[in-house]
């Protein structure tokens, strides 16, 4: 009986924790902008590096 | 004042302090596709002094610039310009919205999340848990459902509360006297350690209902009015001439009828005037929705949006800002735009009808069994679940998910839909407006005649066009590709405003333009259809190119198959008669009228409403955006102007008349199957009421119906895909078959 109320305290502790973190990825915006996310990761940060190797 | 400085005031004006001296400004640039864009834009805008940070966003295209106050504000449209993006101010007005699809979509999160963990322990009550086990259950299901109550309940409880304090009813009234009973009655019963609780049709009552509020938001058309761009048509102020000589920047509230002020090229007229100085050509397209600009001279009368392209002119005022065209317009739009109110919702027509038939049936199902037995445990639990078993989750995905579902077939197809309704009036039209100039043809000159002038000729004319900005010179550049076109050593260019381009080559003078002006030949008139520019060197004529603005390739067929479908078509333009004559004429003798103002042209739509016609308007310009707003429902093509897209329901991306027809059968499969979501609905409560109330119905049968109701009507909706589909491939093998644009006129 213990068992079973802690397993489902546990289940229930772990959905409220992926809940939390949905409710905090929707409230800094990461949902604004889909396509302009995907596109980013083609952008290369060290620019400025490689002009100044130049 | 120069040009740059009122640029900078325009600026300052469209944005907004977010913290001590730092302002933020939203630019929409519509070139934006890639990340190469945004890197460029956002490292170059950066780069600019006072800039503090700027961040693109790719899905809505525009540009979020945060920059400190200093003396002026930093030249954002012009920097973009130079990045090569064509950019403009974007009102910021967009936050309100977006925050009620957050609000809309955390309520659905938590709900989802309580919904799952609750049927998580149903599943195991139903298995057959022991009686402590099951009193467990009940208890941390009632300590999960108790948030859900509270954060997702609310939408629908504010809603039912304002409708009963205003003293109606609607959908939201039965949903929350189930939710609140059902939940109040669950827990009475794990106290008291009853067999039954209702936790789990509570809360996934409340998740289902949640997906169609979201879906319907999602469609829902954005408050976003034309009006507010109509309004920045009319700059903020303009250089208004002092008595002594000097101009200073004046708001527009403050011209007044007799000031005299300066319009430089590129800018827009501010109120209706008289032109007193210098000579121009004028865009009118705001008036007439003609591309092609008239030449204007001292005396002339101009109005208010109008764009002056060539040469600088002085205006002396006639109207003030109330009243110049600009403001009439905007007066005619709100009336339109107030007026299409009245359209009522099928989903909302059916809950009308569905909320009372739900109250009293629960009310009876108590009072008979209230009478039968005595009990007002038993008939308060038969009565909750006449409620949860009637519950409106099929009801209320029934036309959303359609709706979305037509949306995302017809956004692959280019077609952008503004709003759910839009797709319901569309299904229900009988008649179609086309507009003329950039709707049925491409709107801007082709030239006709290549092959009949000598091709050296042809090279030195279109050479000399491409150093001018006239949609004349345009499309005469364009019949020679760059790397053919002579190249000059000499900049002897000189546009004549109203007249057309000079230049001096090895000591010739040419001239591309007006007859009269760039030959000794006199203008002549006589020709209607298309227009003449004259190239003349020295005074003698060397060739004579015409233009005409030619048909779109896929405008016959467009109307040929809305015709097939009993729709009686009619052509509104702004145009002269002839050339509009001429197209209605191609296009097999289809009803037109010509000379429209935008005034008329809406009037025109007013009566054939009066007359009980439901009427779609297509059209693109400025001068359409009344008539778009005022009738039954509207489209505009993509490359309409900004304020005819923001007035139409709907915008279809590739300029191609099929996505007419593609978007009116859409709609007319869509509100088919919505009809078929709401039969099932009202079929499968004709079996479940009955059930209910007789008292058949325990949790785990609710939940059961619940769901296989709700996935009925989505499973059903997404048939439209498939047809849709079929649609696409013949779109596809159209399209492939013409491609060159028909030309109508054939003296070539």
């Amino acid at each position: 009986m213990i068992v079973i109320a802690l397993l489902v305290l546990v289940s229930i502790i772990l959905g409220a924790a992926s809940l939390a973190l949905f409710l905090w990825t929707l409230r800094i915006g990461q949902y604004d902008d889909l396509d302009g996310a995907a596109e980013r990761i083609l952008i290369d940060e060290n620019e400025t590096d490689t002009t100044q190797n130049n | 004042m120069n040009q740059t400085d009122t640029a900078g005031e325009e600026l300052l004006l469209a944005s907004r302090e977010i913290d001590d001296d730092l302002f933020q400004t939203v630019l929409s640039a519509p070139g934006i596709k890639c990340a190469g864009c945004i890197d460029k834009i956002e490292s170059g805008i950066t780069k600019i002094p006072n800039v503090v940070r700027t961040r693109v966003n790719l899905s809505t295209k525009r540009v979020t610039v945060d920059w400190k106050k200093s003396n002026n504000a930093p030249p954002l449209i012009d920097a973009l310009g130079q990045l090569g993006f064509q950019a403009h101010l974007s009102n910021c007005d967009t936050k309100p919205s977006d925050n009620e699809l957050r609000t809309l979509i955390r309520a659905l999160a938590v709900a989802g999340f309580g919904a799952a963990n609750i049927m998580m322990l149903s599943v195991g009550v139903w298995a057959g848990a022991d009686e402590e086990t099951r009193t467990l259950f009940h208890w941390i299901s009632a300590f999960i459902a108790l948030p859900v109550m509270v954060f997702s309940g609310k939408i629908f409880f504010s809603s039912a509360w304002s409708a009963l304090k205003s003293g109606g009813t609607n959908m939201d009234v039965p949903i929350s006297a189930g939710v609140i009973i059902t939940f109040t009655m669950s827990l009475y019963d794990t106290i008291t350690g009853g067999q039954h609780a209702y936790f789990d049709a509570a809360t996934s009552l409340l998740f289902f209902l949640l997906i169609g509020r979201t879906l319907d938001y999602v469609v829902r058309a954005r408050a976003h009015s034309a009006i507010d761009g109509l309004r920045k048509l009319a700059p903020e102020g303009a250089a208004v001439i002092q008595p002594d000589g000097s101009t200073r920047y004046s708001p527009i509230e403050q011209i007044q009828p007799g000031m005299e002020m300066r319009i430089p090229a590129g800018a827009r007229i501010p109120v209706n005037g008289t032109i007193t100085d210098g000579r121009s050509d004028i865009d009118h397209s705001v008036i007439n929705g003609e591309s092609e600009p008239r030449s204007t001279h001292i005396g002339d009368t101009v109005l208010a949006g109008a764009l002056n392209l060539t040469g600088p002119i002085v205006i002396k005022a006639s109207s003030t800002s109330n009243t110049s065209f600009i403001s009439d317009m905007i007066r005619l739009m709100e009336s339109a735009e107030t007026s299409r109110h009245g359209y009522q919702r099928i989903a909302d027509r059916v809950s009308k009808l569905y909320t009372p038939v739900v109250h009293i049936g629960a009310v009876l199902a108590f009072l008979l069994w209230f009478l039968i037995d005595g009990n007002a445990h038993h008939a308060l639990t038969v009565a909750v679940s006449v409620l949860i078993i009637t519950c409106p989750c099929a009801l209320g995905l029934a036309t959303p998910m359609v709706q979305v579902i037509a949306a995302q077939r017809l956004y692959r197809n280019g077609i952008l839909i503004k709003g759910g309704t839009a797709l319901e009036k569309l299904a229900d039209i009988d008649s179609v407006i086309f507009d003329k100039t950039g709707t049925l043809t491409e709107g801007s000159p082709h030239l006709t005649n290549c092959g009949t002038v000598d091709e050296r000729t042809l090279r030195l004319a279109a050479s000399i066009a491409a150093h001018s900005s006239h949609p004349y010179s345009k499309a005469l550049a364009q019949s020679i590709p760059p790397p053919m076109q002579v190249q000059f050593k000499t900049n002897q260019f000189t546009e004549h405003p109203g007249d057309g381009i000079e230049s001096k080559i090895d000591g010739a003078v040419y001239r591309l333009g007006r007859a009269g002006w760039a030959s000794g030949d006199a203008e002549s008139r006589d020709h209607k259809h298309y227009s003449t520019v004259i190239f003349g060197v020295s005074g003698r004529t060397l060739a004579t190119f015409k233009f005409i603005d030619g048909l779109k390739p896929s405008a016959s067929d467009a109307l040929k198959e809305l015709k097939n479908n009993n729709l009686s078509i009619e052509i509104l333009s702004g145009d002269r008669k002839g050339p509009v004559a001429e197209v209605a004429a191609l296009l097999g003798g289809v009803p037109y009228f010509a000379n429209l103002r935008p005034q008329a042209k809406l009037a025109h739509i007013t009566k054939q409403a009066a007359r009980g016609h439901k009427v779609l308007m297509v059209g693109d310009g400025i001068n359409d955006a009344p008539a778009l707003a005022g009738a039954y429902v509207s489209m505009a093509p993509g490359n309409a102007a900004d304020i005819g897209r923001t007035a139409a329901d709907i915008i279809f991306l590739n300029n191609g008349l099929e996505a007419v027809t593609t978007t009116y059968l859409t709609a007319r499969n869509a509100k088919t199957l919505i009809r078929q979501n709401i039969a099932f609905a009202i079929l499968y409560n004709g079996v479940a009421i009955p059930l209910a109330f007789l008292g058949f119905i325990t949790p785990l049968i609710a939940a059961i119906a619940m769901s296989t109701s709700s996935i009925v009507v989505v499973l059903n909706s997404l048939r439209l895909g498939m047809g849709e589909q079929k649609q696409l491939v013949k779109t596809i093998k159209n399209k492939n078959v013409a491609r060159t644009p028909t030309q109508y006129h054939g003296a070539a």
